[in-house]
């Protein structure tokens, strides 16, 4: 008997497309590296937006410039988003960004710098952001059911309390969403190294199954092209070692707990595309926290599960992130960042259906407004997946 | 008292979700698939997080966790010492 059930439902906000969020942020988009200062100007100068800035855009090519597109458009078409002033050096790259952002119905508008300088952009936009920033003020919340709500996972400087405790506790709770009829994803390609077999056995057709491999294997066949070494100084992470993980393979079958003991894996997606109906979504993904909860909030995903070991601090500017860790060591010296304490598991106090139920509870009250500790502390890594250099 | 946790009963190593394991400590473990208590002695001070050899395992050995391979023995283990780098890589890369 868990505390969600299909008439559950949480307070968010409906957007113009019929998708609901839990944030309403009006966000100052930056297209490019050069647009930071105008971006952040903007910001400052209309309370309540929030400047995005980043550290590229240009004179990227190819698949890497398409992963880049999609990653921004994607960002401000994410329902947490209320309206987006985009920004960029030239008007052309710029409006590709607003028309991708225009899809959704909602308010969008875009500058380029080029011909009229810092300052002018910056009147012109903080008029509009102004607007938008009043107009998004007087939104309010609905009741939505539950499954309206797309959740995503990722694990960060796991140790081996999150294979034995806060891995598993996301997992127990994708178990109780997952018939729901929710949006549910995972990722981190390289970390599933010594489990494949396992997430290919859970993939609910072979089409899936193969997608899924093709993706795995490209990864490896990546990893194997530029490596110098066995990656102990990388994957598992310094972190990682520190607190006990020891190989790649162990880290991925604790990794692997997330998917829970229930869930299917449904489809697969391409770093920040857009999953296509319910259920749960294998993405192709980096494992840095920041590049890939950033490829999240671009396929559309509302809220995000971040399990810990030795104590990640991440956060995301648009999606709250809220962090569940089973190290008690961790919880005591690092409390400020943790949201759900799951340390209970690893001495018997709670079993894994309160764990996970402990995570929905912290879902619901953060989904209806409560702010996670990473939103209180300022933790908003913006991070972009770059395939390969620049031209 | 848990002393260390395994996920599964034919696990080879178990994590220690304690601070202050010490060399000579009598440890109580918990198996968690099957919900039942295991013994080992301690050889060695081992930190909060980090594993502890349930049996002797010679090089080149397989280590089991989660009733899977999660690599190979490439220095000598015996039951109730400290499992990490310094004895297990990875058999992937």
């Amino acid at each position: 008997m868990s505390i969600v059930s299909k008439n559950t439902t949480f307070l968010g906000y409906r957007r113009e497309n019929g998708r609901v969020g839990v944030r309403n942020h009006v966000i100052v988009l930056p297209l490019d590296d050069l647009s930071n200062a105008a971006a952040e100007a903007v910001a400052h100068n209309i309370k309540g937006t929030l400047a995005i800035p980043h550290p590229y855009g240009r004179l990227q090519f190819g698949a890497d410039l398409d992963l880049h597109f999609r990653t921004l458009i994607g960002a401000g078409c994410n329902p947490n988003v209320a309206a987006v002033v985009v920004i960029g050096i030239e008007d052309s790259w710029t409006k590709k960004v607003v028309d991708g952002i225009a899809t959704t119905g909602k308010p969008v508008t875009g500058f380029g710098i080029e011909g009229h300088g810092d300052h002018e952009t910056i009147l012109r936009a903080s008029k509009v952001a102004r607007e938008y920033v009043q107009w998004a003020s007087e939104k309010q919340r609905e009741a939505c059911a539950i499954n309206e709500l797309w959740v995503s996972t990722k694990c960060g400087e796991s140790d081996t309390t999150s294979g034995c405790g806060a891995n598993p506790t996301v997992g127990n709770a994708f178990d109780k969403l997952h018939p729901l009829g929710s949006y549910l994803c995972f990722g981190e390609t390289s970390e599933i190294t010594g489990g494949e077999k396992i997430v290919a056995e859970r993939c609910a057709t072979t089409a899936v199954r193969d997608q899924f491999m093709f993706m795995f294997n490209r990864y490896q066949d990546m990893i194997n092209r530029h490596k110098t070494s066995d990656l102990s100084d990388s994957q598992p992470t310094k972190g990682n070692i520190a607190g006990g993980l020891t190989t790649i393979e162990e880290k991925a079958l604790g990794n692997i707990q997330k998917i829970g003991k229930k869930c299917t894996v449904d489809g697969v997606i391409d770093k920040a595309e857009m999953p296509t109906h319910p259920g749960l979504w294998f993405m192709d993904s980096s494992s840095a926290a920041a590049e890939m909860v950033t490829l999240c909030a671009a396929s559309g995903f509302a809220l995000h599960f971040f399990p810990t070991g030795q104590g990640n601090v991440i956060g995301n500017p648009i999606v709250p992130v809220i962090k569940i860790c089973a190290n008690p060591r961790t919880v005591r010296l690092m409390s400020e960042h943790i949201d759900v304490d799951t340390s209970g598991l690893l001495q018997r106090e709670i079993n894994l259906d309160q764990a996970g139920d402990r995570l929905l509870e912290c879902m619901l009250r953060t989904a209806n407004g409560r702010l996670t500790s990473a939103e209180a502390l300022g933790h908003r890594e913006f991070v972009l997946t770059r395939l390969f250099e620049s031209a | 008292m848990i002393h260390f946790v395994l996920h599964d009963a034919h696990d080879t190593v178990a994590v220690v979700v304690v601070e202050g394991v010490k060399a000579g400590m009598e440890l109580q473990g918990w198996i968690m698939d099957e919900d039942r208590m295991v013994n080992v002695l301690a050889k060695q001070d081992i930190p909060i997080g980090h594993k502890v050899a349930l049996m002797d395992m010679a090089v080149g050995a397989t280590v089991l966790k989660y009733g899977i391979d999660m690599g190979k023995v490439v220095a000598p283990i015996k039951a109730g010492e400290h499992a990490h780098v310094q004895n297990i890589k990875t058999k992937r890369w």
